[in-house]
């Protein structure tokens, strides 16, 4: 199993007729994922067509829902508007909603997870890249793609992925891709200082996961959730990890393009995140480009 | 965003906070009609801040001699002087790096007698993804040392975001910085105007040290914010207008503002590698690389996940135009994004540029085979990196040589 989501799961689009959300619609199409409906307030009746593939616009997301049994939705709408969004989808009862946008103000999320809170919907990001379960085909062709991900640098295997930054994210699969090691699913948690789901949620997920065999954590600067997954897995780890935090050259007191990745107090740097790494026997990737490498060497 | 202390206390008098009186002086005419003011009004002691967005104003030092940005005044000559001594002048603190920065404007107020100081802050707690409230007997000092040092002076309350600040709250952190009567209930009203302005002016950070309890002209006590700072969450300003017009671009690196134009992210940094780089995180193991193999990076520069033609040429004149920069380190995972059309984007910067300086191009993904061609074809001298790090050793072997 992969965790999240298989290349059965039935996806909505939030936004799917924007520039974004559609151009991002076809790709997840071409990858073979299960596009099953779209929503843009007024455009209900509308159809998404590409490549073959048609696919019905609703107006709202219980709607979509209803008529097409759709259990996760992207959320590729402005920041304004995404928090309501998000809630909408969390109202209509979804497993999973992965919101991709990026810019939305701080206080929005923080009445969103307070809203969530109790609730059965999970929540991934936002302003993250999405995740990726990689399918069976050529170039990982046929997987569930939600989001921003390059689809065709995965393919099918037994590692986890689990990380704040996107591009970041395809550096470490593609390392493993490229060394012909195979991925059970890749999750981008985001780069804000609220979110919904957190690393600690995701390794807790791979490790119970019987097909994921092997675990990169990539963090950054800013916070401390890389520091409390560390912990639990100092005490329950069961899988190697292999780690890596971005921004040890980071000023202090600014924020590095995400908002979430800032020092600030004295708080957050890579170096106190590098040291809980170690202090759990976690592998640290001395640069971005030995993630894979310093997996692969924990996992003879 | 940062605001300057005066638009601070402005904000937070809206929502019903004890400020000093005082306003903001441009000119001489200005801050002495304001110094006459509160000279008039029975003030005995009034004090002349500089408001720059950099800490240690007090203990700073303007270019032309003159000590100290903050000055007591106990006549209206010596307020004068003040003034003079600061408006328009560059004052250097240990937060501002050696070129300091201009007084535009100084916030002259009553000076009143502190009886003792308070810290305040409102900040996001990112462990539970709600508002904090933290507090402290230790006011007016460093607030750091004290978590680290002396953790138990701090209180701490957490606001549920569903129903907001309640007055118990305010009472619990008023009952836990010792406070009494009159004053208890004032510092209940404060604390709460506090949290509301952080809330409804979605700021990032409110920091209030020190508060205090200060003795009026009358021998009364009460509480009042005597130094303010606040920050705002960017990505909130779309609905603050007013808030927004309070933007000090003076205050700001004018490269990051050009940069700010065609959306790119750029910090300026000391190093001689310069990076362009698409995504934070990438971004920011670029300069942890250029590090690793002994380099230092010159500035972190995300051109997005989309990045144009156009921003690939702007990316390139900003960072050229530091001129410490002595090479180049070109980074690029191209996930959705066809490498040749970043090739043809540099190809072009360069040509643009007629850049002289080393460039170390690492391209990786989508359509990568074309993008590398782009580059060979161009009969620019442009070094390949194959990976992160066998371009980062090449662009700091290109610095040292």
């Amino acid at each position: 199993m992969s965790i999240f989501v298989t290349p059965q799961t039935k996806i909505l689009i939030q936004g799917i007729t924007g520039s974004f959300g559609a151009r991002h619609a076809q790709l997840s199409i071409e990858y073979g994922t299960q596009v099953v409906a779209g929503v843009t307030p007024g455009k209900g009746g509308q159809i998404f067509e590409h490549k073959g593939v048609r696919v019905p616009i609703f107006d709202t997301v219980e709607e979509a829902v209803k008529a097409t049994g759709a259990t996760t939705s992207a959320v590729f709408v402005p920041p304004p508007f995404a928090a309501d969004a998000i809630l909408e989808g969390v109202d209509a009862g979804l497993d999973l909603v992965v919101a991709i946008t990026e810019g939305i103000p701080v206080n929005d999320m923080v009445r969103v997870k307070r809203a969530m809170s109790g609730l059965r919907t999970r929540l991934i990001g936002p302003n993250c890249p999405g995740l990726v379960t990689p399918g069976e085909g050529k170039d990982s062709h046929g997987g569930c793609r939600i989001g921003i991900a390059p689809g065709y640098i995965h393919k099918k295997g037994n590692i986890g992925v689990v990380s704040r930054s996107g591009t970041l994210t395809y550096e470490a699969v593609f390392q493993l891709t490229s060394r012909g090691v195979g991925q059970s699913t890749c999750v981008g948690i985001g780069g804000d200082p609220v979110n919904g789901t957190s690393h600690l949620d995701v390794i807790k997920l791979f490790m119970a996961d019987p097909e994921t065999h092997g675990i990169i954590m990539i963090g950054e600067i800013g916070g401390a959730a890389e520091e409390e997954a560390a912990e639990w897995i100092a005490l329950h780890g069961t899988k190697p990890v292999a780690g890596f935090i971005a921004g040890a050259t980071a000023p202090p007191g600014r924020r590095m393009g995400h908002a979430g990745a800032i020092v600030s107090g004295g708080k957050g740097t890579a170096q106190a995140k590098f040291d809980a790494f170690r202090a759990a026997g976690i592998g640290v990737a001395a640069t971005p480009s030995e993630m894979a490498d310093t997996l692969l060497r924990l996992m003879k | 965003m940062n605001i300057h202390e005066y638009q601070a206390k402005q904000l937070l008098k809206q929502y019903g906070v004890a400020v000093p009186s005082g306003d903001p002086c441009k000119t001489l005419e200005e801050a002495t009609t304001a110094a006459k003011k509160l000279f008039d009004s029975g003030h005995s002691l009034i004090v002349i801040k500089s408001q720059i967005h950099a800490g240690g104003r007090g203990k700073g030092t303007f270019t032309h001699g003159f000590k100290g940005g903050v000055k007591l005044a106990k006549t209206l000559e010596e307020a004068v002087t003040y003034a003079e001594n600061m408006l328009g002048k560059t004052l250097v603190t240990k937060q501002t790096g050696p070129e300091g920065r201009v007084v535009q404007t100084i916030l002259v107020a009553a000076a009143e007698k502190i009886v003792k100081e308070f810290y305040l802050a409102v900040l996001l707690d990112r462990a539970t993804s709600r508002p904090l409230i933290m507090a402290s007997t230790e006011g007016g000092v460093d607030i750091e040392e004290v978590a680290e040092k002396t953790p138990e002076k701090i209180i701490k309350e957490t606001v549920d975001p569903a129903v907001g600040i309640q007055p118990y709250q305010a009472r619990k952190i008023a009952h836990g910085l010792g406070l009494k009567g009159e004053v208890f209930n004032a510092a209940v009203k404060l604390i709460m105007g506090v949290y509301k302005t952080s809330w409804e002016c979605d700021a990032s950070m409110v920091e209030i040290n020190p508060l205090a309890i200060v003795e009026t002209a009358s021998g009364k006590e009460s509480i009042m914010c005597v130094d303010a700072k606040i920050s705002l969450d960017d990505n909130a300003l779309y609905r603050h207008t007013d808030i927004l017009a309070m933007r000090d671009l003076a205050e700001e690196s004018p490269l990051e503002i050009e940069a700010s134009k065609f959306s790119l992210n750029y910090i300026k940094l000391d190093g001689s590698i310069a990076c362009l780089v698409n995504g934070a995180g990438l971004a920011m193991s670029t300069m942890d690389i250029i590090q690793h193999y002994g380099g230092l990076p010159a500035n972190f520069l995300d051109v997005g996940g989309g990045a144009s033609k156009d921003q690939v040429s702007a990316a390139f004149k900003i960072i050229l135009s530091d001129p410490n920069v002595k090479a180049i380190f070109v980074n690029i995972f191209g996930g959705i994004m066809d490498c040749d059309v970043i090739a043809n984007g540099i190809v072009e910067a360069v040509k643009e540029t007629g850049l002289k300086l080393p460039l170390i191009v690492r391209l990786e993904g989508n359509n990568v085979v074309a993008g590398k061609a782009t580059l060979a074809a161009s009969g620019l001298t442009i070094i390949n990196g194959d990976t992160m790090a066998d371009a980062a050793k090449k662009v700091v072997a290109a610095v040292n040589s």
